[in-house]
């Protein structure tokens, strides 16, 4: 099975990866050159649609103030993944220990979930100062994944399992720590993925909303002022930047992802044909 | 009778069940009217088709649930005074039933450490129990890793580890293929015989019942209670030889009989 020389398929196989790779920058490289030749030709000017090079000039030129609210973005961020994370799971095994608290509190948690960020931040804003407000999005929008996925996680044990721990008179605590957290890490893994992005998503629009109140600096916040300045090369480099930054913190989190499950989750093996 | 023989009827009984009925909230009564003693150091196998209650009636000597009625007396009960349900069992299901995230060992070493067993003890007896099933090189292997087979022989390991009185098999090669169930079943017998602890064995197979055990207990369909009782008298150790044999065909062919019967008087 674990033969030293290149099985059969293998230069196939590596043709498909660097496939993978070459064809979405492919598409990159010709959407640009297609943007760029759109605006030469048209002869459109930079305050309606700027092009890719000016764009890239701005994100070189403008590098200092785009980054440092970068920076503001992805601690607000990072800190409504944090305590979503805490929430989620702490809520999760409340739910899981007693059926009375998953029956009073889960409806709550599904309507905090289901009402639009967008809507409830001006309100947020209004009870809470600016950076309390923005963080409470972030993390709105990032617990219910979390808590979902975990929940899902610590009815699925294996029943057997349950059983055998029983036998051995294994303790309420004892159950939780050694086999249901173990068996539900899978899920909150998959549920953070998700947890990560929508917590960007969060952040950003209670900074857009926060923005319209006069004041904030982060990322969004700048792509609202760029806008109402009609800057609007900075707006898309602002905007190239939050994506990278959204790309980014799913690629971590599916490596986190793969490091912890690598050894024995199915989710995290390379299949071999 | 040979000395090597299974042990006498007058053998002490370990657990004792009387006129045990369960009924599951669903209204299915899976046993009624269950007797059986179970005997110090015997093999003894439950035969039954599927779904005759057999593997309740497994899982309530474990302390899995209580019987809707009749009770368990256990006799001599808990000597070792470790288990605080007061029950001193192994036990092996169906599927391996492991934990994907750890490895042999650590999924050895479980019962251990949820009874609370000094860890240098405990690391100790993991090895020997990984000694007895020939799994010591595969000791940091993960679950995934290794055979059917293999992962039945740690979920056995499992079971050993706290060198328990009495041991409970529910089916446990049953999804094996033929080969391995058969190299299995001889192991089993070796430890059996090692280790001197009592065994329950619950299958469907009349072969297989016949080959491992001392003593058959046939069942009838649900609701299950005893139909006929067995006793195989071949010496052990019982190895291939005994496997083609003709005396084997013979209480196979009786075991079988039984079982036609059982499923008839039912219908």
């Amino acid at each position: 099975m674990n033969s030293t020389a290149p099985a059969p398929g293998a230069a196939h196989r590596l043709t498909i990866e660097w496939q993978r790779i070459a064809l979405p920058a492919a598409t990159l490289a010709l959407g640009i050159l297609a943007w760029d030749l759109v605006v030469r030709i048209k002869d459109i000017p930079p305050f309606i649609l700027p092009a890719p090079g000016l764009v890239a000039k701005t994100l070189a030129s403008d590098w200092t103030l785009l980054w440092n609210s970068l920076v503001v973005t992805l601690v607000t961020t990072f800190q409504g993944l944090a305590l979503a994370l805490a929430g989620g799971i702490g809520l999760a095994i409340l739910f899981n220990q007693s059926r009375l608290i998953e029956h009073s509190l889960y409806p709550y948690a599904v309507i905090l979930q289901v009402t639009p960020v967008v809507a409830v931040a001006p309100l947020l804003l209004i009870y809470l100062p600016q950076q309390g407000a923005v963080l409470a999005c972030a993390w709105i929008v990032a617990f219910f994944p979390i808590l979902a996925n975990t929940t899902l996680g610590l009815n699925s044990v294996d029943r057997n399992l349950v059983d055998l721990f029983e036998i051995y008179g294994a303790s309420r605590i004892k159950v939780l720590l050694r086999l249901k957290l173990p068996a539900a890490l899978p899920y909150m893994l998959g549920g953070l993925r998700i947890a990560g992005g929508l917590s960007l998503i969060g952040a950003v629009v209670a900074e857009i909303a926060a923005g319209s109140a006069g004041a904030g600096s982060g990322l969004a916040y700048r792509i609202a002022e760029s806008g109402y300045r009609l800057n609007i090369p900075r707006m898309f480099a602002a905007l190239i930047l939050l994506s990278m930054a959204g790309i980014a913190i799913f690629l971590a989190l599916s490596v986190l992802s793969h490091l912890m499950l690598r050894r024995w989750h199915e989710s995290a093996m390379a299949s071999e044909r | 009778m040979l000395a090597t023989n299974a042990p006498p009827a007058a053998a002490t009984p370990v657990v004792t069940l009387h006129g045990i009925a369960k009924r599951f909230a669903n209204g299915t009564l899976a046993l009624d009217q269950f007797d059986l003693t179970i005997r110090n150091g015997e093999f003894l196998s439950l035969l039954g088709p599927s779904g005759c209650g057999k593997s309740t009636g497994l899982r309530l000597i474990a302390g899995l649930g209580e019987p809707t009625e009749g009770a368990i007396s256990w006799s001599g009960a808990n000597p070792r005074g470790r288990r605080r349900n007061g029950l001193d069992v192994g036990f092996v299901f169906q599927e391996p039933t492991l934990m994907p995230w750890a490895t042999v060992r650590r999924n050895v070493m479980l019962p251990l450490e949820l009874e609370g067993v000094d860890s240098g003890v405990a690391k100790e007896r993991v090895a020997q129990a990984l000694e007895r099933v020939g799994l010591t090189p595969f000791r940091d292997a993960y679950p995934r890793e290794l055979s059917g087979g293999m992962k039945m022989r740690v979920s056995i390991a499992r079971a050993l580890v706290t060198d328990p009185q009495l041991l409970l098999m529910d089916e446990p090669f049953a999804a094996l293929d033929e080969i391995t169930r058969f190299k299995l079943n001889n192991d089993l017998l070796e430890l059996w015989r090692a280790i001197g602890h009592t065994v329950i064995f619950v299958t469907h197979s009349v072969f297989e019942s016949v080959y491992l055990s001392s003593r058959i207990v046939v069942m009838t369909p649900r609701p299950g209670r005893v139909f006929a009782e067995l006793a195989i008298d071949a010496p052990y150790p019982r190895d291939e030889r005994f496997r083609t044999s003709a005396e084997y065909a013979g209480y196979c062919r009786i075991a079988s009989q039984a079982l036609t019967s059982a499923m008839a008087n039912a219908s």
